[in-house]
């Protein structure tokens, strides 16, 4: 008996890969997906499950913000580690007694308009890695819109309702959160921006807006920083935030 | 209605004198637990969103105490006795009001374990399954669920076929189909058509082709339907194409003649569920209403298109102390009543603080599947996990084999399983051949007839290899 190798072949779409990052044509041996193709998945895999657990650099996250000349106030959720903050969202989504303490004292009479949150969220190779080049492009187009921003709140093992307490404590008019979004296998990396207005702890989904897949092969920085201050814009007009707030800068 | 008024008194009357309703007693120790959505959280197979709600049995002994007693629980305290009372959530008004007493006569002395073994006796069909759709309500097949194996969950929900159709017939016995999920991360039009050519040549795409919009954004999401519509136009291809994009949207762009052939929205199993998600029944109504006026179906007209999944209750805080697999069925409660083409569980997708690891995801998909088909949906499943989970891609390919005996009408088809937008792991095209191949199912006949008119398959279902020169090819590259 004579057994032949399987020599696979490529699809002849093959060219449509240019298009998109996903994994089309991949080729096949029988209906199944080649050996090499299943591996780079395994590994995709590998590196998602470990940006889960790698941790915020503060000390390269201060540096940035020490660039900007903006205060800065290091904070905590409930949730005690990675382990705590899978298991218990509630946690996450709550600041710890010590953070309650540090803003209460920050707290002045002045209401802000605007309180910015950077947060771990569940990817904080995320955050590392575009948090400071999208507030470069970022505040420049807040402050030339002449809103107020409330000091910085870096804030670990953190969901993205926690922005409702930050916000509400220093009188936020809007909070906005910059968090690490779930890694998916080829972007273990891709932040996500959630703006509320007037937040108040126990405000749901529907009171927020969403800007995601902000990362090098995504929304780029500077049109991801546009939106977000389209968005301020219309909240602080029309007073709302969330599902009644379309973003449609598009529709004329 | 005199009747579940006089058991609230009753149920008053005997909380006060300490007493409970449901109560089970085993060696020495008495369990005892005091309304029906006790009873049924502490029945439910552990699973982490129950733990984190703090509705979960304390041990085994105490779980299968309360089955046990859930076992021998009449049909009928499910009417007298809501999870959620009537006055206070418009879905549990839905299920009692659109109950049917008349069929459910023929069950009306059972219990729930007497259900269970119905279920899996030969006298139970597909037929007289059927016959019960408006007798079962999302309550009663929660609480069989849980007394049930998986095993029981495939055999009773394989008796069931629920067919719907729109311009092609899916949920035929028989037949496998996968809705075409070619999501891209900014919803590029060229990366999106890419992915599309790429499931079609792998025979992917019946159920729909489904898009996952980036934003939220009108006119990318008309841009969008645009470049569906005239695809499916060019190559008279019988399928239907959907932006899942919020319902309010989807109701703007039909007032301004988008082509709009599936109308989506993701449900829930509570009133305040769907408030989060900026829903309610009446919203639905009205876009089904606008839905039916369009008429774009061929071969019949079930146009809605609804995703659940348990956890999103706890997750906007509108459990109501509701166990997360009994507020998932009564979401169906919602879905069949717009007489839906499509409806799935996006399972794994939540994350592990709701179901922790593949054991967990897959009995909560068996679970979806059985009481979905059960309240007569045309239930597929969205058979995922997220990267926090701990899960991989084995637990999705036993899934993917439990859920093709089980009778599962459709899973999705995203490249490689690999979803660049969600950042999550769905079923591949490839998974979708394979289980058609080892299983020996077909996709839905009219995409079925026009694949092998297209040569991209032959009678036997077999892939034929196409050239470069293909139609479909010339078109895109």
């Amino acid at each position: 008996m004579e057994i032949q190798k399987i020599h696979i072949q490529n699809d002849p779409w093959f060219a449509l890969r240019r298009f998109t990052q996903a994994r089309i044509a991949l080729g096949k041996t029988g209906v199944c997906i080649p050996v090499h193709e299943n591996l780079q998945f395994k590994m995709a895999h590998a590196f998602a499950r470990d940006a889960v657990y790698t941790k915020l650099d503060k000390d390269i996250l201060v540096k940035g913000f020490g660039n900007f000349d903006l205060p800065f106030l290091l904070l905590h959720s409930r949730a005690c580690d990675r382990k705590e903050y899978l298991q218990r969202p509630d946690w996450g989504r709550r600041l710890n007694d010590a953070s309650v303490e540090i803003l209460l004292k920050e707290r002045n009479s002045v209401a802000y308009d605007i309180c910015i949150n950077i947060a771990d969220g569940l990817s904080a190779t995320a955050v590392n890695h575009h948090s400071i080049p999208l507030l470069q492009q970022l505040l420049p187009l807040i402050n030339s819109n002449n809103f107020s921003i409330a000091p910085i709140c870096l804030i670990e093992q953190a969901r993205v309702a926690i922005s409702d307490e930050t916000g509400n404590l220093l009188k936020a008019k809007i909070s906005m959160i910059i968090l690490g979004e779930r890694p998916g296998l080829s972007s273990a990396d891709s932040l996500g921006v959630y703006l509320t207005y007037m937040p108040a702890i126990g405000n749901t989904d529907e009171s927020r807006n969403c800007i995601s897949n902000i990362r090098t092969e995504g929304l780029a920085y500077k049109t991801a920083a546009e939106k977000i201050v389209y968005l301020i814009k219309e909240s602080m007009r029309l007073k709302i935030s969330g599902i009644q707030l379309k973003d449609s800068n598009r529709l004329t | 209605m005199e009747e579940r008024q006089l058991l609230k008194v009753a149920s008053i009357y005997f909380s006060i004198l300490g007493f409970t309703m449901y109560k089970h007693t085993v060696k020495n120790t008495r369990y005892a637990f005091n309304d029906l959505k006790t009873l049924m959280a502490k029945a439910t197979p552990f699973r982490s969103g129950d733990a984190l709600a703090n509705l979960c049995a304390d041990r085994y002994e105490e779980r299968v105490a309360a089955q046990m007693c859930l076992a021998d629980l009449p049909l009928k305290t499910f009417l007298s006795e809501m999870v959620i009372p009537y006055e206070s959530d418009e879905i549990s008004r839905l299920i009692i009001d659109t109950h049917d007493a008349g069929s459910f006569s023929a069950i009306a002395s059972f219990t729930v374990g007497m259900l269970r073994d119905w279920l899996l006796s030969d006298a139970a069909t597909t037929s007289s399954i059927q016959e019960l759709k408006y007798a079962f309500t999302p309550e009663m097949i929660a609480g069989v669920s849980k007394i049930m194996r998986n095993q029981d969950l495939v055999l009773a929900a394989q008796k069931c076929e629920v067919v719907t159709k729109f311009r092609n017939t899916i949920g035929l016995k028989g037949r496998f189909s996968s809705r075409l999920q070619p999501n891209h991360p900014t919803d590029d039009l060229k990366g999106i058509a890419a992915s599309i050519i790429d499931g079609l040549m792998y025979a992917s795409g019946d159920a729909v082709i489904g898009i996952n919009p980036a934003t939220d954004n009108p006119a990318t999401i008309y841009d969008l339907l645009q470049m569906l519509d005239s695809f499916i136009d060019k190559f008279s291809i019988p399928t239907q194409s959907c932006v899942l994009c919020h319902l309010t949207t989807t109701m703007q762009l039909m007032q301004q003649n988008a082509p709009v052939d599936l109308v989506f929205q993701s449900i829930g199993g509570t009133e305040k569920t769907n408030k989060s998600f900026g829903i309610n029944l009446s919203l639905i109504n009205e876009a089904y209403q606008a839905g039916l006026a369009l008429q774009r179906g061929t071969v019949g007209n079930n146009f809605m298109y609804f995703e659940t999944g348990q956890g999103s209750s706890l997750s906007a805080n509108a459990n109501d102390a509701v166990d997360q697999q009994t507020c998932e069925v009564r979401a169906y409660a919602v879905a069949r009543h717009f007489d839906p083409h499509l409806v799935n569980s996006v399972v794994g997708f939540i994350g592990p603080e709701y179901l922790y690891d593949g054991k967990q995801i897959i009995r909560a998909a068996l679970e979806d599947h059985f009481c979905a088909k059960l309240l007569g949906l045309p239930m597929g499943m969205d058979i995922c996990y997220t990267n926090h989970a701990e899960a991989d891609q084995d637990d999705m390919d036993n899934l993917l084999l439990l859920m093709g005996v089980a009778g599962c009408n459709f899973i999705m088809g995203v490249p490689g399983a690999d979803d660049i937008m969600l950042n999550y792991q769905s079923t591949s095209f490839h998974d979708t051949l394979y289980i058609r191949k080892v299983l020996g199912l077909k996709p839905a006949p009219e995409f079925e007839s026009w694949l092998i008119q297209q040569e991209m398959m032959d009678d036997d279902g077999k892939q034929i290899a196409v050239s470069s020169n293909h139609p479909l090819l010339k078109y895109a590259l």
